[in-house]
């Protein structure tokens, strides 16, 4: 058990409560038909996201899934041009052509999502070869779901950044489900860390519902990796409290109410508030403070949002190549 | 005397030099120097980090070269043969190509596919593909198809520096054609057809490996009185299409010559373009001579399946027939 400092507790706190606000934020205005396209939502992962990024600094890179918005917040993400994104307009990260699915922001080394399962992992792959070239002392990390274990790029990463021995930690969030479908019918394997040694990384589990957990064994693995000692993989046990995408279950029952409210009683959130509490790190108005602060922000982001443009039609046909040389087709 | 194989590793070196961002890398790239010899010396000359050995794993050699422009890098990677592209398809097509629209041109991606391709080399399918179809039909990808030592050396110094995603079909039955070549050498730029032999009754249209078989084509049509013009297009992405239409409102006539299965392959794009550009100037229905819509066959059935001087000629007939 690594030494946890009042600071780090209180900044996965708040790292968690921005992406549980904004995650339900995104899901209200979907439900108000304001946000165009799909939306996977990270409520009740947060833990993963929160304890990973705590341990990284702003110059090392993540990779992100169509799950990605928790990770951006996580990395430091502006809410304002997030939820721009998320609404399709102008100001967005992506100028409103991203969406959901495909915000980055190279500034904080957030390396995009992607709405390709598993196609994130190779990238941090080519980041992390890019940080042990510069020998910069920069780490990447790469997040993936238990299903992007099963497609074979993740396979060709994973593989590829052991036998070149690059720094990365490969983070899987396991929250039991490839979109509809459990695991157990998946994959032959409990554990989806079992995979690790085949790849000669080592392989760690922790509760992903607890941003402690996860935090100190991101950062005994981020500290491999940046001594030049090669990858590892972690698997963060967790659960997503919403549907594969949407609020709403679409009117298909694939989990039942008892396995859904048997891991809300284990809530990262409140969890680590009742731990705070018990250390006298937070009382339960500075709790409360926190939420009102982030509320603030978020109503300002959505707000935000409202008042931007929508892209210029024009906008279909720019930003393709830098230059089209001759005739252009 | 230089071969194709000689300019490109040429290419690679003087880049390698020119820039340390540029690195090289792929399926036997380092140690070996490439399975056609293209990467020779290379890592010899700038070291392990610079031009590398990875996996047989064509997906993660695609999305590491991602990763790699994402940091800063010019990444050349290598795919053995045309059809190992395949498996990187995925990280071809949804990432390399739209990295920068999707992020309205905050990431851009520098980085060059080299990829032998096409048949005549005596291989089965997957080592004698022509995949430029796919990727010329994804907006994203520019594609890039010499068919000349000089091209390859230009147009590849060329694709290194730009800041688009290039994929580099090299021919590979051209590989070890020789001519007196100077280098380093500057041809024509991306996104310039060039007409290889003019001529005034009908014009042929190649890229890549089919400009040599357009060049026999005309050679052996001058002997029966027949001028045909050559037009090479050097690039399909950008495509120059005014330099085909202005050859064909001279000569009436256009044949299009490709390795590539007929049905959607270069042929119909630019026949719908010609139709479109100069249709009041055609004497003849455009025709393709192109490989079959079947599977690239095995070794020994390649040559009644490549197009060769007499499908091209068997066209020509026809076009001219038409008076």
């Amino acid at each position: 058990m690594m030494d946890i400092s009042d600071d780090v507790l209180r900044d996965l706190h708040r790292r968690m409560v921005r992406i549980r606000q904004f995650e339900e934020g995104a899901g209200k205005l979907a439900e108000q038909a304001k946000l165009p396209g799909f939306l996977h939502l990270y409520v009740g992962e947060e833990a993963v996201a929160a304890g990973a990024c705590a341990a990284l600094t702003d110059e090392d890179q993540i990779t992100s899934t169509h799950r990605g918005h928790g990770h951006l917040v996580a990395k430091g993400g502006d809410f304002r041009r997030m939820m721009a994104e998320l609404m399709g307009r102008a100001t967005g990260y992506c100028k409103g052509k991203g969406g959901s699915m495909h915000i980055s922001d190279l500034s904080l080394g957030m390396l995009g999502a992607n709405g390709i399962v598993g196609a994130g992992t190779p990238i941090a792959v080519g980041a992390a070869f890019a940080n042990r070239y510069r020998d910069n002392g920069k780490v990447a990390l790469a997040f993936f779901g238990d299903g992007a274990t099963n497609i074979g790029a993740f396979h060709e990463a994973a593989n590829m950044a052991c036998a070149l021995h690059l720094p990365i930690v490969f983070m899987c969030e396991n929250n039991g489900y490839g979109e509809f479908t459990p695991r157990e019918k998946t994959m032959a394997i409990t554990d989806v860390v079992d995979r690790a040694a085949g790849y000669g990384m080592p392989g760690v589990i922790v509760d992903g519902m607890d941003a402690v957990a996860v935090y100190e064994a991101a950062v005994e693995a981020v500290a491999r990796a940046r001594a030049g000692d090669g990858p590892t993989m972690i698997e963060a046990k967790t659960y997503r409290y919403y549907n594969h995408h949407g609020v709403q279950n679409m009117g298909v029952q694939y989990r039942t109410d008892d396995e859904i409210e048997a891991w809300k009683k284990r809530d990262p959130i409140s969890g680590l508030e009742a731990r705070m509490a018990e250390l006298g790190v937070m009382s339960a108005d500075d709790a409360t403070a926190v939420w009102a602060e982030v509320e603030a922000e978020l109503g300002d982001a959505v707000q935000f949002a409202e008042d931007s443009p929508f892209p210029e039609p024009e906008a279909l046909l720019s930003d393709v190549y830098t230059v089209m040389e001759g005739a252009a087709r | 005397m230089t071969t194709m194989v000689e300019a490109i590793n040429a290419a690679l070196r003087d880049s390698l030099a020119d820039d340390e961002k540029v690195l090289v890398f792929g399926q036997d790239v380092g140690r070996l120097g490439g399975v056609f010899r293209v990467t020779d010396g290379l890592q010899d000359r700038f070291g392990p980090n610079r031009c590398f050995d990875t996996p047989l794993a064509e997906s993660a050699i695609v999305g590491t070269a991602i990763g790699l422009a994402m940091r800063g890098f010019r990444p050349v990677p290598e795919i053995q043969f045309d059809g190992f592209s395949y498996p990187a398809f995925e990280q071809i097509i949804s990432h390399l190509a739209k990295l920068r629209n999707r992020t309205r041109g905050a990431i851009t991606l520098p980085i060059t596919l080299r990829i032998p391709s096409h048949g005549g080399v005596g291989a089965i399918e997957h080592h004698s593909e022509s995949p430029e179809t796919y990727f010329v039909h994804t907006a994203g990808l520019k594609v890039v198809t010499p068919a000349t030592p000089a091209d390859a050396y230009s147009l590849l110094r060329e694709s290194i520096s730009s800041d688009d995603p290039i994929v580099f079909l090299e021919p590979k039955r051209r590989y070890y054609s020789t001519i007196d070549l100077e280098l380093p050498v500057t041809t024509e730029p991306i996104g310039r057809a060039v007409i290889r032999r003019s001529g005034t009754d009908a014009t042929l249209v190649g890229y890549g490996p089919s400009t040599g078989i357009a060049l026999d084509a005309a050679d052996a049509a001058a002997d029966e009185g027949i001028s045909l013009e050559v037009i090479d297009l050097r690039s399909l992405v950008p495509l120059d299409i005014h330099t085909v239409v202005e050859s064909v409102r001279r000569t009436g006539r256009c044949v299009i010559v490709h390795e590539a299965a007929r049905t959607l392959g270069m042929g119909a794009e630019l026949a719908a373009l010609v139709q479109e550009h100069a249709f009041y100037d055609l004497e003849a229905p455009v025709l393709r001579a192109t490989g079959f819509d079947t599977p690239n066959p095995p070794p020994r059935l390649e040559h009644h399946w490549l197009p060769d001087i007499d499908r091209v000629l068997d066209c020509v007939e026809q076009t001219m027939a038409h008076r």
